[in-house]
């Protein structure tokens, strides 16, 4: 006889989690470590797979609980992300009575989320709001009287994360979702017309129409992932580093900016051994500024360390200042330096125009051409000439680092944006599953596997904002079709 | 409600119609070894093809095969009776391929009832059933209208458009189940008195036409497959004399016609008031909704093999005959077709399914289930699927048994049940693959190897039927395995063969398993680019056994997604809400989720989730406070009407 299904329902023998979950757990922005936790059966296999131990240790399997140190990696670059303790708590001795692995980030927000992506990628999935106390009620971890305000919590996240959500969704960002469901829905409803209604009258599905379509929707879900770049930014602000060649007043534009002496500044090169933060605000986001110790080769052991920070600074900035000296001349350390940028979140500022000859066009010019190489580099390079010194371009280059934030584009900070681990994510998987089903329809797949792409996207745009797929399917399918013999 | 001086007859399972729902529950239920009586208006009038004499189709094939996998009929019946077969959507991929046969209706019927009155324990009753003795919220019988008094522990209403039903065309209306066929009167008020709620929908049939009369030279003729295909797993497919069907189109004369005569058809007389449904309308709705249209399809299709008569799938209507006549004369190809019998419609009750539990019965009184167009579903597939769900659990409720539920990740007939008691119908329902969330893995090639182990379990399925399902899955075990290990060199020769395929070469070796998941490369190509004892074993694999191979690889990357996805689901689908649960004391449920649950009252939590209205935070609240409950409990307990669902583990 068939299996009785209750043996699954048996409470606190099993685990509820089917899957692996992952949360940053502390506060956004506050505290200078940051968790990112995991909890699943697969939680140590993922934290392994995007971590490396220092020399000589490793997660023993037996052990429950264990502490390690060593660097959050990619595992496709094997690069380090971030410094880190891995914090492992083996099932049933943990917080919801699975495997719960935490990793502490010392590197700040950016360092969090790059965690949770590469996890993310890894097979785990984002957590809901609540889940992990969920999960330690479910597994029996929490004590039966405790039951109720565990409910209460967990409704109340759930309602708070609603209330947010619908917040941060309210208005013009929920309507351009919506289209964009609507859209996916309608291309989905003509690939299901030719799948459901094949013997009928239906047209055999237009490709190229398709994948048209596929593209436009493609762009609306990438215009609005551009601007989770600004909703991150207002949330946690902008990591900017300031990097340069020894002497090139990185420290002088810092404080220029800044308006106030805060970094040591001399003319003796490689004073900023450390690297200095600040904070300030343009255009109602926050800046947080970096100063770092000049990028060159050689020179003395503390000097070195300065430099391997500086390195890391800018590889976890979310925009660069490129400072180049106006008044030396081109070298190939320099061409290294700026052939490495992303010049969609960099900016090649050209200091000491007090020192230079000419109007602010010619030196913008001048500017222009060193940053490209000497017309060798990529175009398209944000420029901008100034002098720390006496202020000129100032405004300019302020002007350069709120359009790198706002994407480029017109925007209005009045605008809604994509906030929110949560929103980022979701659109990004629709964002991810739209290219999947473009790919399809051009490389000839099944109707049936472009359809489960489109359905993949729509279904996360619809978790934003809480359609169900099917029933729209189906009257989509009616009103678009004369079908049905 | 009895008389005392009636004559008595005792069963297990008692199935009230005869149709393609009541047949399957009947066979079921004797099958699983329970005294069944079957009752039926008229004897000669079983498992009736009254509309498209048509089995399977997309979405709908794989119930067929499904029905089949679990022990049913419709598909070894639909085998033998078919007049002409076809596999649908060979151009796309093996998910959303299905079978459609065009079967002699009257070989249908008569291939049916040899079937059922070859079925040991099963009666067959004619006679009307008038009134169900329902005391204390349970089935205790049924008294017929001419006095019998039939006693059971279970009974299946299957009774298809023929409660209160009314026949239409054009402006004249009167009581019928079909057209010349009386209609159940009774019933309804029977239903009404225990508690059930009643609503009206609609449906409708085409014209039939003298196959004798049409100009077969102004159609596109549409053969049959010269492939043999059987809907059954263990049938093998023969070739068979198959005859032809014809497409022809309506034109813009055709729309003139229906056009100037709207106002006779009773859809807007408002003579017919129950919903119709939406992917069978009728060519009037088709000229109001769509009028930019020039032309629709209209299919000539057989009725069988001993009648000249034929279907004309495309053209339903109710409006009056010399306007049908008008309609057909207007279409090429049928200028001189003498119209047959006239198309109708049909009014009737049916039992909104939201009073259903995922067993099929009611919710208000035990031990009554029902199946078919009674649930507000339509199509022989659908009734056939429920109608075996509904015989075995009336089975199994008359044994004292948990009942049996299939789950929308193990098969269409999960989708369908789920769908009719979580959301209830606003028109009559018909499956589509669209509807089925996992229909990669839901296929018609895969129904035995789904269920047909779940079909032996429930003594549906012989040991020998069995073997033959477990040796094919050993078999495609052994050869995935074997594809995981052999290699495929990237050599010279084999480069050749891959550019010719259009696909780059290999960059070193490559397990077979890898390159067969190459969009371009088949089976057969794999077989060309391995040597030796490799070639030998590849090319002596069966093609059942190729086929399932192929489809692992081209479908491998979603499948697993799916997977991950089913059993991320597990949990919630398999935890099961108290039928008594109180809803309105749960602490944290909005009231829109608290008032659509109490309403609904679904079985599992799974069900509960896809009631509209009801959030994933509302789900995590009872999530937890079905575990309080559990655990205050000193043990769940099993066996108590549906609060014990038997289901077997997803293969």
């Amino acid at each position: 006889m068939a299996a009785h299904l209750d043996r699954d329902v048996t409470p606190g023998g099993c685990s509820w989690g089917e899957d692996t979950i992952v949360a940053i757990s502390t506060a956004m922005g506050a505290g200078a470590i940051g968790i990112v936790r995991l909890s699943g059966p697969d939680a140590v296999a993922i934290a392994e797979s995007v971590f490396l131990a220092a020399r000589g240790t490793s997660v023993k399997p037996d052990e429950t609980y264990s502490l390690l140190y060593g660097h959050a990696i990619d595992p496709e670059s094997r690069e380090p992300v971030d410094e880190v303790l891995l914090a492992v708590m083996r099932r049933p001795r943990s917080y919801t009575r699975e495997d719960v692995v935490e990793m502490h980030c010392h590197g700040g927000v950016a360092a969090q989320r790059a965690v949770l992506r590469l996890m993310l990628r890894s097979g785990a999935r984002l957590a809901e709001p609540g889940e992990f106390t969920r999960r330690a009620f479910l597994n029996g971890r929490i004590d039966l009287t405790q039951a109720e305000s565990v409910a209460a919590i967990v409704a109340a996240k759930s309602s708070g994360a609603l209330r947010a959500s619908v917040r941060q969704l309210d208005g013009s960002l929920s309507e351009r979702l919506r289209m964009m469901r609507r859209d996916l829905l309608g291309l989905l409803a003509q690939i299901e017309a030719t799948v459901d209604f094949s013997d009928e009258d239906v047209d055999e599905l237009d490709r190229l129409a398709l994948a048209k379509g596929l593209a436009e929707v493609q762009a609306e879900v990438l215009k609005l992932l551009r601007t989770a770049f600004l909703g991150r930014a207002l949330e946690q602000g902008v990591r900017t580093a300031i990097i340069g060649k020894p002497n090139v007043g990185k420290s002088s534009l810092l404080n220029a900016l800044l308006m106030r002496e805060r970094a040591i500044v001399s003319d003796v090169p490689g004073t900023t051994r450390d690297t200095v933060e600040e904070l300030l605000e343009i255009g109602g986001v926050p800046i947080h500024l970096v100063d770092t110790a000049g990028i060159r080769s050689g020179g003395d052991h503390v000097e070195r360390l300065g430099v391997a920070r500086s390195v890391k600074a800018m590889e976890q900035a979310d925009l660069v200042l490129a400072v180049i000296d106006l008044s030396t001349a081109w070298d190939e350390a320099e061409g290294r330096l700026l052939g490495d940028l992303d010049p969609a979140r960099s900016i090649v500022v050209g200091n000491k125009c007090d020192l230079m000859q000419g109007d602010r066009e010619s030196l913008t010019e001048r500017v222009r051409a060193r940053a490209s190489g000497g017309g060798a580099g990529p175009p398209g390079r944000r420029v901008c000439a100034v002098s720390a010194l006496t202020g000129a371009g100032l405004d300019e280059l302020r002007s350069q680092i709120q359009q790198v934030i706002t994407g480029g584009e017109d925007f209005q900070l009045e605008e809604p944006v994509l906030a929110g681990e949560r929103h980022r994510v979701l659109v990004g998987e629709a964002h991810e599953s739209i290219g999947a089903a473009l790919d399809g329809a051009y490389q000839g797949a099944g109707e049936e596997l472009v359809s489960e792409d489109i359905r993949a996207a729509a279904s996360a745009l619809g978790r934003l904002t809480g359609e169900d797929l099917t029933p729209d399917l189906i009257d989509e399918i009616f009103s678009r079709f004369c079908v049905g013999k | 409600m009895r008389a005392k001086t009636q004559q008595e007859w005792t069963y297990d399972v008692i199935v009230v119609g005869g149709g393609h729902a009541g047949c399957e529950a009947a066979l079921a239920s004797a099958r699983m070894g329970c005294r069944t009586a079957m009752v039926a208006l008229h004897l000669d009038n079983i498992a009736l093809m009254p509309c498209n004499p048509a089995i399977g189709g997309v979405g709908k094939g794989q119930l067929t095969r499904e029905v089949d996998a679990l022990g049913g009929e419709q598909g070894r019946n639909a085998d033998r009776a078919f007049i002409q077969i076809r596999m649908l959507n060979t151009s796309k991929g093996p998910a959303v391929q299905a079978l459609r046969a065009q079967a002699d209706k009257r070989l249908y019927e008569d291939w049916m009832k040899v079937a059922m009155s070859r079925t040991p324990g099963l009666e067959l009753v004619q006679g009307e059933a008038a009134t169900l003795d329902v005391s204390r919220e349970t089935i205790n019988g049924v008294t017929l209208a001419d006095g019998r008094y039939l006693r059971c522990r279970s009974l299946v209403l299957a009774t298809g458009t023929f409660l209160r039903a009314k026949v239409v065309i054009g402006d004249r209306s009167y009581a019928a189940g079909r057209v010349g066929e009386l209609p159940a009167q009774h019933l309804s008020a029977s239903l009404l008195a225990a508690g059930l709620e009643v609503e009206r929908f609609q449906s409708a049939t085409p014209p039939r036409i003298d196959g004798a009369t049409i100009d077969p030279g102004r159609m596109v003729l549409q053969q049959g497959d010269t492939v043999p295909w059987s809907f059954s797993h263990w049938q093998t497919p023969s070739p068979r004399r198959q005859l032809p069907c014809y497409l022809t189109y309506t034109t813009a004369a055709t729309h003139e016609v229906v056009s100037k005569h709207l106002h006779l058809s009773p859809l807007k007389s408002g003579s017919v008031s129950g919903k119709g449904p939406r992917y069978c309308p009728s060519i009037d709705r088709k000229v109001i909704n769509f009028p930019d249209k020039q032309r629709h399809p209209v299919f000539v299709e057989p009725e069988g093999i001993t009648t000249r008569e034929m279907y004309l799938q495309g053209l339903t209507t109710s409006l009056p005959v010399f306007v049908q006549e008008m309609i057909i004369h207007a279409t090429p190809g049928l200028e001189r077709a003498r119209l047959v019998r006239p198309g109708y419609a049909v009014e009737y009750d049916y039992l909104p399914p939201q009073q259903l539990t995922l067993s099929l019965q009611s919710k208000a009184v035990s031990g009554l289930f029902s199946a078919g167009q009674i649930n507000g579903t339509s199509g022989y597939e659908e009734a056939a699927a429920q109608g075996l769900m509904a015989g075995i659990n009336a089975a199994l409720h008359a044994r004292n048994e948990p009942p049996f539920v299939l789950r929308r990740d193990q098969a269409y007939i999960g989708v369908l049940i789920d769908d009719l008691v979580t959301e209830g119908v606003d028109e009559p329902y018909r499956m589509f693959t669209s509807r089925a969330e996992y229909r990669l893995l839901l296929r018609h090639d895969n129904a035995a190897e789904r269920l047909s182990s779940l079909g032996h379990a429930l003594g549906l399925i012989s040991d020998e039927q069995l073997a033959t399902v477990e040796e094919k899955q050993r078999k495609v075990a052994e050869y995935t395995e074997l594809l995981e290990s052999m290699m495929v060199r990237s050599g010279q020769v084999n480069a050749e063969v891959l550019e010719a395929l259009g696909t780059p070469p290999l960059g070193g070796s490559q397990p077979a398993a890898r390159v067969l998941r190459r969009p371009q490369i088949s089976f057969a190509n794999l077989v060309e680019l391995v040597s030796g004892a490799d070639r030998d074993r590849l090319a002596s694999a069966p093609p059942e056994v190729i086929e399932q191979l192929e489809i692992q690889a081209r479908y491998d990357g979603y499948i697993r997604r799916q997977m991950a996805e089913i059993r991320r689901h597990r949990a919630t689908e398999t935890l099961l809400i108290p039928a008594d649960f109180d809803y309105r004391s749960v602490e944290g449920l909005t009231f829109e989720a608290k008032d659509k649950l109490a309403r609904i009252r679904p079985d599992t939590l799974g069900q509960a989730s896809r009631v509209s209205g009801v959030s994933p935070a509302d789900i995590s609240v009872l999530l937890i406070h079905l575990h309080r409950l559990l655990r205050t409990r000193e043990e769940p307990a099993p066996g108590s009407g549906d609060q014990a669902l038997r289901q077997a583990q997803c293969t």
